[in-house]
């Protein structure tokens, strides 16, 4: 099928990239349909809406930049899209990541992780119960601090 | 908006199944104890605004992707890319 996509223009999507959100995004609770695509540059994804063409959130995985990350959410929210805790095998998690002009200040959103059941194709953004996750974590700055931590 | 004076220990019903107790009060914090069902998704509400405003300015995020290299800039010479494998195509 084809989908409209705001970064890369009309394109073929492949059914299993498609993904329901039962709630929607905070914010944007009235579309449920989205797309996980690739991105051109690694190490990011596109969250596509297939409702509305200018509606896409940037993902990426939180452990390459911060490998302790750990979404601590309740076991209700991860029942809405049929996980358990600790059911790592169907779990992905991202974050959304938000790129201001000075790309170097991007920053991804722990504190609400996009959390997708991968047999089952649907996903939540759930809130994190640990207040060492924020909105904004400068993905820049925890990166150099892994290096520097490594070395 | 319908305002109701509570001490500690007591609480109020809202519809049939939640129910909101003061627990604790301690200068200017009031401890609350909220029985609900498990559908009624209970949040502070500053986290949930917090997450609602991020979203919203993630979402005007440009096409323009920073590249995998302004990722690994600062790495040392023969440190290992974080990520090799090839991209799949959309």
């Amino acid at each position: 099928m084809k989908v409209n996509t705001k970064p890369y223009g009309l394109i073929e999507i492949d059914e299993r990239q498609r993904i329901h959100f039962p709630a929607g995004i905070l914010g944007f609770e009235n579309l449920r349909e989205y797309v996980l695509l690739d991105a051109l540059q690694q190490p990011f994804y596109w969250l596509q809406s297939m409702e509305i063409q200018e509606i896409a959130f940037v993902l990426i995985e939180p452990k390459i930049f911060r490998p302790d990350y750990s979404p601590d959410v309740s076991a209700y929210e991860l029942e809405e899209i049929e996980l358990e805790p600790g059911d790592e095998e169907n779990m992905l998690i991202f974050s959304i990541v938000t790129i201001p002009d000075n790309q170097e200040d991007m920053t991804a959103n722990l504190q609400g992780p996009i959390i997708l059941n991968r047999e089952l194709h649907i996903a939540r953004q759930c809130i994190s119960e640990n207040d060492t996750w924020k909105t904004r974590h400068r993905i820049m700055e925890e990166l150099s601090n892994i290096r520097n931590s490594v070395c | 908006m319908l305002i109701l004076s509570r001490k500690k220990d007591e609480s109020i019903i809202i519809g049939d199944e939640i129910e909101i107790s003061v627990v604790d009060i301690k200068g200017d914090q009031v401890k609350l104890g909220i029985k609900a069902p498990r559908d009624i998704k209970v949040y502070r509400q500053e986290v949930f605004t917090a997450i609602q405003k991020e979203n919203l300015a993630a979402s005007r995020t440009g096409t323009k992707l920073p590249a995998i290299d302004l990722l690994q800039k600062k790495s040392r010479s023969g440190e290992k890319p974080e990520k090799t494998q090839d991209l799949p195509e959309n």
